[in-house]
């Protein structure tokens, strides 16, 4: 019964897939309901940002390059925010271990990002994030446009060189 | 009814049938989306004597598998393929198999939003109810059954389940259900909604039913064992400001099982938080009480499997090998605990930040036993049995579990070089930790990271850690040099070398090669080398992962 459903689900996966072809790919952000950092109830679709670009990056306390992204980041992300009108939102898998901790840090390391509580990875799964540091790109138009897993000094310099482009109204999509 | 009516009533049937689900697919097909992800973990293994690493008789193990969600609009569904051929070393061999793991149908529909098949939830800290999953350490409890959520008012969140739990690739024989609700204050009522202070409370209940077995006391005595257990849990999140305040409380009804010895005490678990944080810096203390907490779906299951709750852990988890040797977890029949941590920035342009400023963390947590009474405790009225021990709620044990005191500084020297040192000083109890006759092991960890940059895309990183201790396994030096092309390339080598080891066989080098490639959201990563025999532990859950020797691969994609 397992396989069968498997199998049903498969052809319609890849029926989908044909049809879509000629419709042009648009992955906008599940709605999932998730604490800000200071205890309030959103729902992650309605992450917004004027009409500008918006980059959200997964990470935990326990990740050393999630905190370096960020740290690496925070040095530029005044430049960035004027230059491009970006805005940047940190979401933290830590779960009732250390999701107190979060805020303290945050503040702690001077970090001005939006930041959101994904405690019971519900956000993370609907994202489909496997390892972090994973970082989406979305464009003004709230359609995620680009991501990336991993972070290694020089990667922010690729990631507003994207953002640049966005509001130049240019391409970025995987496919090329 | 004659048969040829009976048949153009089908035909009917048919048609209209089929009428509204071709528009419905035709929906379906023009604005739906289908992501997903993959991941691949397949380990070739050699043997090697001197580390423990035995012979593989498949040679080659592998852990896989691959999500795919389908969404369109209010609607959306979803499925884990999960393959374990066999399963690697250090994952239970139970899951041995391939199949679907995991699959669910979520609708929502005004204020309301059902889900049917698995999920995945929690309530509160999750202290008496929390389904997860951490694929890496092969740990999930996710649940099987029917959620429903109803936001009915802006601040208003209800929540109720119905399920089994799954138990590798079959479900646990105990049913749990339960509800939750949250109310955010200063959404409910409209003069609030600008006030400074924040107010959220919450409270929870959870009940299993596992019928009745026959588990025996003594020779002619059985147990008479409760076949409902309820759990109960309340929370308040107060902020003001800089102040933030959690507390949350749990009590759950006696529960005879496996984890406490079959004893009739009731569970209590108690977790508040406290903060004050601005800009350049954070502090915050914990602190926590449990007391027979184990809360299962089956009351003869030991081990990870089947857990209804989540107990936090409160000590810091380390983030470098040599400090990640000694984790600890939270003992759930009893523990006392409490944990601070200072973040601190010290300013740019300053004496002591410099031209680029200084980051500090400080951190300290201490777990200890709770204070147990076992004196004049009969037999009670059961006919086998006791309340197991009498505990003063707010009085600290005397056996110290674990303590960890450590201090990270970072700074930036120019725009090429930065780096950070910490030290770690820890207490490990073996024997209560890791269930084993051993003395405790008192450490301490030097740690040095390093980052250069030799061009805007390319940097060299080293670590280099140093842990001492005269028990267990004695000293380790650590060292890592990693260089990197941004955003695509990762090169690194590292080995860890056991110089301390008593036994001169065992000083071993633990040497590792590995190299990663990303792109966009899938990442290849392959590496040849020792795997030291410890405890890995990721969010809150650990598993004991053997020595291994070889080649491994890892592919991790999401679409």
């Amino acid at each position: 019964m397992k396989k069968i459903i498997f199998i049903a689900f498969c052809l319609f996966i890849t029926n989908f897939g044909f049809s879509q072809t000629e419709t042009p790919k648009t992955k906008k952000l599940p709605s999932i309901t998730i604490k800000t950092v200071d205890g309030k109830t959103i729902k992650t679709s309605e992450i917004s940002n004027n009409g500008k670009p918006i980059i959200i990056s997964f990470w935990a306390l326990w990740c050393k390059p999630c905190q370096k992204e960020l740290s690496t980041i925070a040095e530029v992300y005044d430049e960035w925010q004027k230059e491009t009108g970006v805005k940047l939102v940190a979401v933290s898998i830590d779960d009732a271990r250390s999701s107190s901790r979060v805020l303290p840090t945050v503040n702690g390391n001077n970090w001005t990002y939006e930041v959101l509580l994904d405690v019971n990875g519900d956000f993370k799964r609907a994202m489909n994030v496997n390892m972090i540091p994973h970082t989406f790109l979305l464009n003004g138009k709230g359609e995620i446009v680009w991501q990336h897993t991993s972070f290694a000094e020089g990667s922010e310099l690729e990631l507003i060189e994207l953002v640049r482009k966005l509001n130049r109204g240019e391409d970025i999509s995987e496919k090329k | 009814m004659n048969k040829t009516t009976l048949l153009k009533s089908f035909k009917i049937a048919v048609l209209f049938g089929f009428f509204p689900f071709l528009g419905f697919s035709q929906n379906l097909l023009n604005s739906g989306s289908v992501q997903g992800n993959f991941q691949l973990d397949a380990q070739y293994y050699q043997k090697d004597s001197t580390i423990g690493a035995n012979e593989v008789s498949e040679k080659m193990l592998m852990n896989a598998f691959a999500n795919i969600i389908y969404s369109n609009g209010n609607f959306s569904a979803g499925l884990r393929y999960e393959s374990y051929r066999n399963p690697m070393l250090g994952f239970d061999n139970r899951f041995k198999g391939s199949g679907i793991a995991y699959r669910y149908a979520t609708y929502k529909v005004d204020d309301f939003d059902i889900t049917v098949g698995n999920f995945y939830e929690q309530f509160g800290s999750g202290m008496i109810f929390r389904s997860y999953e951490e694929r890496n350490l092969g740990y999930d409890n996710a649940m099987d059954g029917v959620r429903v959520n109803f936001n009915p008012l802006q601040g208003i969140m209800l929540k109720a389940i119905i399920g089994t739990q799954r138990f590798f690739w079959d479900v646990g024989p105990g049913i749990v259900r339960g509800g939750d609700a949250e109310f955010a204050l200063n959404d409910i009522i409209p003069s609030f909604s600008d006030s400074r202070t924040k107010l959220t409370f919450g409270g929870s209940i959870v009940s299993k039913y596992q019928p009745s077995e026959e588990i025996l006391f003594d020779a002619s005595k059985k147990y008479n064992l409760p076949e409902n257990v309820a759990a109960f849990a309340g929370r308040v999140n107060i902020s003001r400001g800089k102040i933030n305040l959690n507390a949350e409380y749990a009590y759950k009804v006696n529960d005879p099982n496996s984890e406490n010895s079959f004893i009739y005490r009731h569970g209590e678990a108690l977790l508040v938080s406290a903060s004050y944080s601005k800009k350049g810096l954070g502090i915050i203390l914990t602190g926590k009480r449990v007391d027979n907490m184990a809360f299962k779906s089956k009351r003869t299951e030991v081990g990870n499997m089947l857990n209804i709750n989540y107990l936090p852990t409160l000590t810091k988890q380390h983030a470098y090998s040599l400090s990640a040797i000694y984790p600890y977890a939270t003992q759930p029949n009893g523990e006392m605990g409490i944990q601070g941590e200072i973040v601190y920035s010290i300013p740019k342009n300053t004496l002591l930040g410099g031209k680029y400023g200084v980051e500090i963390k400080l951190n300290y947590s201490r777990a200890t036993s709770i204070e147990k009474d076992t004196s004049g405790l009969n037999i009670i009225g059961y006919e086998g049995g006791t309340k197991g021990y009498r505990s003063n709620f707010f009085e600290f044990g005397n056996e110290l579990y674990f303590q960890d005191f450590n201090i990270e500084i970072s700074k930036k020297i120019n725009n090429r070089l930065k780096g950070s040192l910490s030290w770690v000083n820890l207490i490990y109890n073996e024997q209560i930790i890791e269930g084993h006759e051993a003395p405790s092991v008192y450490a301490n960890v030097f740690i040095a990271d390093i980052n250069y940059k030799i061009t805007p895309l390319k940097s060299i990183r080293t670590e280099i850690q140093h842990l001492s201790t005269k028990q267990d396994e004695g000293n380790w030096v650590m060292g890592m040099l990693e260089y990197s092309i941004a955003p695509l390339w990762f090169f690194s080598i590292s080995d860890q070398y056991n110089y301390g080891n008593e036994i001169d066989v065992k000083k071993i080098h633990y040497y590792n090669i590995g190299v990663g490639y990303n792109k966009n959201s899938s990442r290849i990563q392959m590496s040849y080398g020792k795997q030291r025999e410890g405890i890995l532990c990721v969010g809150g859950v650990c598993r004991q992962v053997p020595a291994a020797y070889g080649f491994n691969l890892t592919i991790t994609s999401s679409f």
